[in-house]
């Protein structure tokens, strides 16, 4: 195993994180004390039976639930000494977003919902989408920028989640279950991507995953159980790559 | 933001004309049942608004409105003239009358008796002949309205003779008029005719029709011939006040249409509201990723308020313009009263709003409380 990286180098840092729902008799304990790194540059795979606390975890590290407690330092920054109007702040300018029923806005075209992280950031619409269109673009789907989602296949709308998590180039993206919805070629395809254009060296990215068919994308894989994460095996030859930190 | 918003709400067809629905049907009934309320209550005044030139009404202590007639001696007359600050003063005969027709049946009328010499208070909207016709003998001036309800699908042909307790009355003019509550036809004679026409009273004069003097305000000389006479003086516009109050206060009809209006606000409220709610419900996940990818509750909170107003403006306006519609398409082909003043246009907004707003809060609360994290749940 390679020695631990600074703390400069590590994108999220979580320490001791415990969530707890419901309250006395009906207390739920999703996560145990969990410690995780994940590098700069690093594509995590979060995997585990259901109920193990995966989603939980994800939701604390890209700030969208608190946790009972722990310390969890995303980007440099202490999301659990952080307030609610700066943490949507901080979600806005550092994380995007991928989700297993890709939650795109069904009356909005392709580049319209890429577009909706610029427009939540104050872009303007016309130069929000036309940024979304490049890409889009990139992603394969130049030709289906003015196509609403009811109007594309699985794959290529979970594509368009994907530019709308990219577009307005955050340092942390968090994917749950990204080929879940997905058939197995699609699945390929959408994590050959994700690792092309979203793993970099000043982005970590976390992926929550069930499908063992993808686990060969994952630099690290953590697994959970429990509440807690019980192993963490390294995936790839390179390790973290080089260059990584704010 | 308010752009997604927008498409948010029209992206779902069905959801958005439910939800417009509601918003129609509210301002719809409520704008067409007020304007319906307006137009019958100014039909309760059309003979005080119709009568143009004196500003000022006297009448004994007791009328209440302008049908409740209380008859006068004639000598009143005299002692509004002789008070300090009156220009001049007629008299004024208002009663019913029941005319014989040479077809032999009897039609209820009402009779309005104009000053023999001056006319003050003759209709100034001659359709056939001349007001100075009234000087001829027996000679009477009919509304179109009335005309036509007597003598149906006929043109208009002066000369025609009926009889008004036992005598005769011949039609010289025919004016345009605004319609009485009763809807009876007006029949505009001279006052001495009036006297005739009308059962035998011992009193007769209905109102005195006054005119203050320059440099006197109406209000002043009615305080003047009030206190110099006992007896009851008002201006034009405090006499409509008081009719109008009048009838609303001691008449169903508000309770009647306040009641209708009522059910629209509240059967809008309902259908807008829980459509409003439903489509917000359906779309909880999109708010939910919205908030996720850093929309604030504040932006959430102008979003849903964005579509609620959004809702309200369009409904509202179709609503209200389907009300006019109805009103306008129903002058040609029924005697429906409708009178649409912009109050009405007020009221109905503020209904509009409230209802948009009751049917945005409950909704606004259901984002406002979901969690982000709900778009990680599968």
């Amino acid at each position: 195993m390679s020695a631990a990286p600074p703390d400069d180098a590590l994108a999220v840092r979580c320490r001791g994180v415990t969530k707890e729902f419901g309250a006395n008799g009906a207390l739920t304990r999703a996560l145990r004390g969990v410690d995780l790194d994940v590098p700069y540059g690093e594509l995590l795979m979060l995997v585990g039976p259901s109920g193990c606390g995966k989603t939980t975890l994800v939701s604390i590290v890209a700030g969208t639930l608190d946790p009972t407690a722990g310390d969890v330092v995303v980007l440099g920054q202490d999301l659990v000494a952080m307030g609610n109007g700066r943490k949507v702040k901080f979600r806005r300018d550092n994380v995007g977003f991928v989700f297993q029923q890709f939650n795109l806005l069904p009356a909005l075209t392709a580049a319209e919902n890429a577009a909706v992280p610029l427009l939540i950031a104050g872009w303007k619409r016309a130069a929000a989408v036309e940024a979304a269109c490049g890409v889009l673009d990139r992603l394969g789907l130049g030709d289906r920028l003015a196509n609403l989602p009811s109007e594309l296949s699985g794959g290529q709308q979970q594509r368009v989640a994907i530019a709308r998590a990219l577009v307005h180039e955050p340092r942390l993206l968090v994917c749950d279950e990204p080929t879940s919805a997905l058939d197995a070629e699609n699945g390929r395809i959408t994590m050959e991507l994700i690792q092309q254009v979203a793993v970099q060296p000043g982005r970590a990215v976390i992926v929550v995953t069930h499908d063992a068919r993808v686990y060969s994308f994952a630099d690290r894989i953590a697994s959970m159980e429990d509440g807690r994460i019980d192993a963490v095996e390294v995936r790839s030859s390179s390790g973290p790559r080089a260059g990584a930190g704010p | 933001m308010f752009w997604i918003a927008w498409k948010m709400l029209v992206g779902n067809r069905a959801k958005y004309l439910g939800i417009v629905f509601g918003v129609v049907f509210a301002a719809l009934l409520i704008a067409q049942q007020a304007s319906i309320f307006c137009g019958l209550m100014s039909l309760t005044v059309s003979q005080i608004r119709d009568v143009e030139g004196p500003d000022i009404w006297v009448m004994d202590k007791n009328v209440q409105f302008v049908d409740d007639i209380k008859p006068l001696s004639d000598t009143e007359l005299f002692r509004v003239k002789s008070v300090p600050g009156v220009a001049w003063a007629v008299r004024f005969y208002k009663g019913l009358g029941r005319a014989r027709l040479q077809e032999g049946t009897y039609e209820q009328m009402i009779l309005l008796g104009l000053d023999d010499a001056t006319l003050v208070g003759a209709p100034q909207r001659m359709i056939v002949g001349s007001i100075a016709d009234l000087q001829k003998p027996d000679a009477v001036i009919m509304d179109d309205a009335g005309y036509k309800r007597i003598w149906p699908g006929e043109a208009f042909r002066i000369g025609r003779i009926f009889e008004m307790n036992d005598r005769r009355a011949v039609v010289v003019g025919i004016t345009r008029a605004s319609r009485t509550f009763q809807s009876f036809p007006i029949c505009y004679t001279r006052y001495s005719r009036a006297v005739q026409f009308a059962p035998p009273e011992r009193k007769v004069l209905s109102f005195v029709l006054a005119e203050p003097e320059a440099g006197v305000s109406a209000a002043e000389a009615c305080r003047r011939i009030e206190g110099s006479t006992g007896l009851q003086a008002l201006t034009r516009d405090q006499f409509i006040w008081k009719t109008l109050r009048y009838y609303m206060a001691k008449t169903g009809i508000p309770v009647n249409f306040g009641i209708t209006v009522l059910l629209g606000f509240l059967v809008g409220t309902a259908i807008a509201g829980q459509t409003f709610y439903l489509f917000t419900v359906e779309n909880i996940r999109q708010f939910g990723a919205l908030k996720a990818m850093g929309t604030s509750n504040w932006m959430i909170l102008g979003m849903v308020l964005g579509q609620a107003l959004q809702v309200g403006l369009v409904g509202y306006g179709t609503g209200v313009g389907l009300a006019a519609l109805f009103g306008f398409a129903s002058r040609t082909f029924t005697r429906l009263s409708f009178f649409m003043p912009w109050q009405v246009l007020a009221i109905t907004a503020a209904a509009v709003f409230v209802i948009v707003l009751v049917a945005s809060l409950v909704s606004i609360r259901k984002v406002i409380v979901v969690e982000p994290a709900i778009v990680f749940r599968g």
